[in-house]
């Protein structure tokens, strides 16, 4: 028997981008009972791997699929839009005023001064808002997938959307990650001195 | 033997066991019908402390034996070599100051320490223990015991995993499989069939503290997230106390006791009595006797408390950041599990308690949960226990080296296993025919900051324009947490499977060697045993034959028969001493022939005896 490596397959699910989590956690909950490799410790080497496999698919599935943002990803990769390096940096016109800001502050709190910090947390939130909007759009999109014919030029539309939109989220994340280690970073000197006896 | 065995589903007369593999001590469970027991060394005791000893023939041996002889020769002797499994000489230079461990000078990638005339690797030291569970549970089960679950710390790395595995190859266990100790506990704790909900496990022993958060969902034990430190536990705090100890000596006897390694033995003993009796009564004494001086010292559970806070502190940062990964809130946890020793402390208690906002739970004995939950998972894997199911997650982050010596991490810490994931790399250079892969573990972005698994030649990669190579690497890690890694060049399809052996461990021929010695080993063992035993079975019959020989009985034999008697008497005496035990079985039988009659004539003279005394005038 051979074990899809489709993971929408695997689990045995429409190939839809909107997904209801608790009847996917159900579904990996099921599947990990039929497939984990504790299920085969007194069956044939062969029977030991093919477990092996199946649960490594199941697993890396799971971990995929409950995810909005990674979910996306492996759809559009598998659609043929592959999502690629993304290791550009640059800037999204909209953002371009408020990233040369946040800059100044990350160099401003690097030199010590502790000023930078509160107007850090209030760029901080300020992405973090930016992020809520970007997911409330995708999920639009995710819809409007859904309801396209499968290959239509619709359906090629929203991936397209999505995408540009991904692409715009993962810049804002690895923005509010900045802000948050400039910030750790400089809790960690202020660290209280060891207490000594 | 004559006992017939009630065979329960598997194939093979043996039982699997679990095994909890301690720093500081050691235990084996097995699975009975309806739940989990610890099984009880022949003087009843449960516990195997892990000291182990070499004795002067170079054989080492493990618990209550070895850890008497550290006291008198601490030189032979070693505890806590946990914290060495898997790690190479520059991770245990913090270790080594205050561990009395002596590292041989030709220690390479795997460190040996020096026990008497001989060098050990810590795995085989490891083995003692191993094997002294196992002769354990094959004398109170009565079956061969030739395969375990044994538990590590949640938060070991790969070569620390690797490293335990070969510790049960080489004292003669298959290990089915490695499960982390938090996670077993919860298995242990779930048997009173718990409600779902999400617990948290907070285990702390005696070197190792592992924090692990899990979702309970009908049997299903799924592991959201794990954090940990490998080299924090009780020890430490030992330590803490031992160095006070160390100073106030100093002082009052002007002598540095650090470099007379009896008496800081002598002394660890009387602190942690002093730490263990603080987690029942709010003040004691340290009480030190060595030749001849007496050596006292007030200590109360507040200053006991303020010493050991940073301690209690670092394992609360762990929650902290495991409830982060899980993305919980204190809130969010259900209940609390306590495992370990160190849990017993009060401080340790409260502290917990007030971060959760839960009252923990510790119904089952701290020192035993984690062996009960190894043999349920041993239940699972035997196929006896199929309500339950464990879903573990890897610890650390797994990646590969990549250009400008950054890590580029193909499976992230906290992923259910077995996971799997591939990544495709270039060639840099034109013409380039092989690619160094670089396996690297931990969270960190650069290969400096991370622990570095293995390093292979990925060969035959055809010939080709720089960055036109397209070499696949797939990266499995298996229900173990143990990574394998293949590597493929996607235009020609050539496959290489690279077994990770991790820097840190044994390669697959040393482990080889070091079974086929242990067989040589064991052989000899069993010969000097049959002939003790032979030994035992000649005094008892000389000495039976010599009480009848002063008996009536004796009289009433031929002169010819008691002739026959002494002849086998002097014959069996004469290879007493020999090394042979068939030639001392031989002997015997013929005694215990010669002497039918006389035994014969010796119980009816009782049972007349007998009768008489009864008879009523």
């Amino acid at each position: 028997m051979s074990i899809p490596r489709d993971f929408y397959e695997f689990f045995g699910i429409e190939r839809r981008l909107t997904l209801d989590t608790g009847a996917l956690q159900k579904r990996f909950y099921e599947l990990s009972r039929q497939w984990h490799p504790d299920r085969f410790s007194r069956k044939s080497a062969e029977e030991q791997l093919q477990a092996l496999d199946a649960t490594a698919i199941l697993n890396d599935g799971y971990r995929t699929l409950r995810d909005p943002v990674k979910r996306a990803e492996y759809l559009l990769t598998e659609e043929g839009f592959p999502i690629g390096e993304q290791r550009s940096r640059d800037v999204p016109p909209e953002l371009l005023e408020e990233v040369f800001e946040l800059n100044m502050m990350l160099e401003e709190l690097k030199q010590g001064d502790a000023s930078a910090r509160p107007q850090l947390e209030n760029a901080r939130e300020n992405f973090v808002g930016l992020r809520m909007g970007i997911d409330s759009e995708l999920m639009a999109l995710f819809a409007k997938y859904d309801a396209a014919e499968p290959q239509s030029e619709t359906a090629k539309q929203a991936l397209h959307e999505i995408r540009s939109v991904l692409n715009r989220r993962r810049y804002i994340e690895n923005l509010i990650r900045d802000v948050d280690k400039a910030l750790d970073a400089g809790a960690a000197d202020a660290e209280p001195v060891e207490e000594r006896l | 033997m004559g006992a017939f065995q009630i065979d329960f589903g598997s194939e093979r007369n043996s039982k699997i066991v679990g095994i909890d593999l301690g720093t500081t001590n050691s235990l084996v469970a097995y699975m009975d019908l309806t739940r989990p027991r610890i099984i009880e060394d022949a003087e009843g005791r449960k516990i195997v402390p892990s000291v182990i000893s070499s004795t002067s023939d170079g054989k080492l041996i493990a618990g209550e034996p070895a850890r008497d002889l550290l006291l008198t020769n601490p030189g032979r002797s070693i505890y806590s070599v946990k914290r060495l499994m898997g790690r190479g000489v520059a991770d245990v230079h913090d270790e080594l100051k205050l561990f009395p461990f002596r590292i041989a000078d030709d220690s390479e990638s795997v460190i040996k320490v020096k026990l008497g005339e001989r060098t050990f690797t810590p795995p085989e030291i490891s083995a003692a223990v191993l094997r002294q569970l196992k002769d354990n549970a094959e004398a109170a089960l009565g079956v061969p015991v030739i395969e375990a679950v044994i538990t590590v710390p949640a938060y070991f790395n790969d070569a620390q995993r690797q490293a335990t595995k070969d510790a049960g190859r080489l004292a003669g266990l298959e290990v089915l499989r490695l499960v982390n100790e938090p996670t077993a506990a919860s298995l242990a704790y779930g048997l009173d069939k718990r409600n779902n909900g999400i617990i948290a496990v907070y285990d702390f022993g005696g070197g190792t503290f592992d924090i692990s958060i899990l979702r309970l969902h009908e049997g299903i034990f799924e592991v959201l997230a794990t954090n940990g430190d490998t080299h924090l536990g009780g020890d430490d705090i030992d330590n803490l106390l031992l160095r006070i100890a160390l100073e106030d000596l100093e002082s009052e006897w002007a002598e540095d006791l650090s470099r007379d390694s009896e008496g800081v033995q002598r002394l660890r003993r009387a602190v942690i009595k002093a730490k263990e009796e603080l987690s029942f009564v709010p003040e004691t004494r340290i009480e030190f006797e060595y030749k001849g001086r007496r050596y006292t010292r007030a200590i109360d559970r507040q200053l006991f408390d303020r010493l050991i806070a940073p301690i209690v502190e670092r394992t609360l940062e762990s929650c902290r950041a495991c409830l982060n990964d899980a993305k919980l809130t204190p809130e969010g946890i259900d209940e609390v599990v306590l495992v370990g020793g160190s849990t017993r402390i009060p401080l340790v208690r409260t502290a917990v308690e007030r971060l959760f906002k839960a009252k923990p739970h510790t119904e089952l004995n701290p020192e035993e949960v984690v062996a009960l939950g190894a043999a349920v998972q041993a239940g699972i894997l035997a196929g006896h226990v199929e309500d339950k199911l464990l879903l573990d997650v890897t610890p650390l982050s797994l990646g590969i080296e990549t250009m400008g010596g950054v890590v580029s991490k193909l499976i992230h810490r906290n992923s259910t296993i077995p996971a799997s994931a591939t990544e495709t790399f270039t060639t840099a250079v034109d013409g380039q025919c092989n690619v160094l892969i670089h396996v690297l573990q931990g969270e960190r972005e650069l290969v400096k900051d991370c622990r570095s698994l293995a390093r292979f030649d990925f060969k035959d990669v055809e010939p080709i324009p720089a960055g036109m190579a397209r070499i696949e690497v797939r990266f499995l890690i298996d229900a173990n947490g143990i990574l394998n890694v293949t590597a493929r060049d996607a235009r020609t399809g050539k496959e290489q499977s690279v077994e990770v052996k991790p820097s840190y461990g044994l390669s697959e021929e040393q482990v080889e060697a070091m079974i086929r010695e242990s067989f040589e080993k064991a052989e000899e063992d069993m010969r000097e045993r049959q002939v003790r035993e032979a030994r035992v079975e000649a005094d008892n019959i000389l000495s039976a034959t010599e009480k009848g020989q002063k008996s009536e009985a004796w009289m009433a034999l031929t002169s010819e028969e008691r002739a026959v008697i002494e002849f086998a008497i002097r014959d069996l005496e004469a290879s007493y001493h020999g090394t042979d035990h068939h030639v001392l079985n031989e002997k015997i039988e013929q005694l215990n022939k010669a002497t039918m009659k006389l035994a014969e004539n010796m119980m009816n003279s009782a049972v007349q005896g007998a009768l008489k005394g009864t008879k009523i005038d």
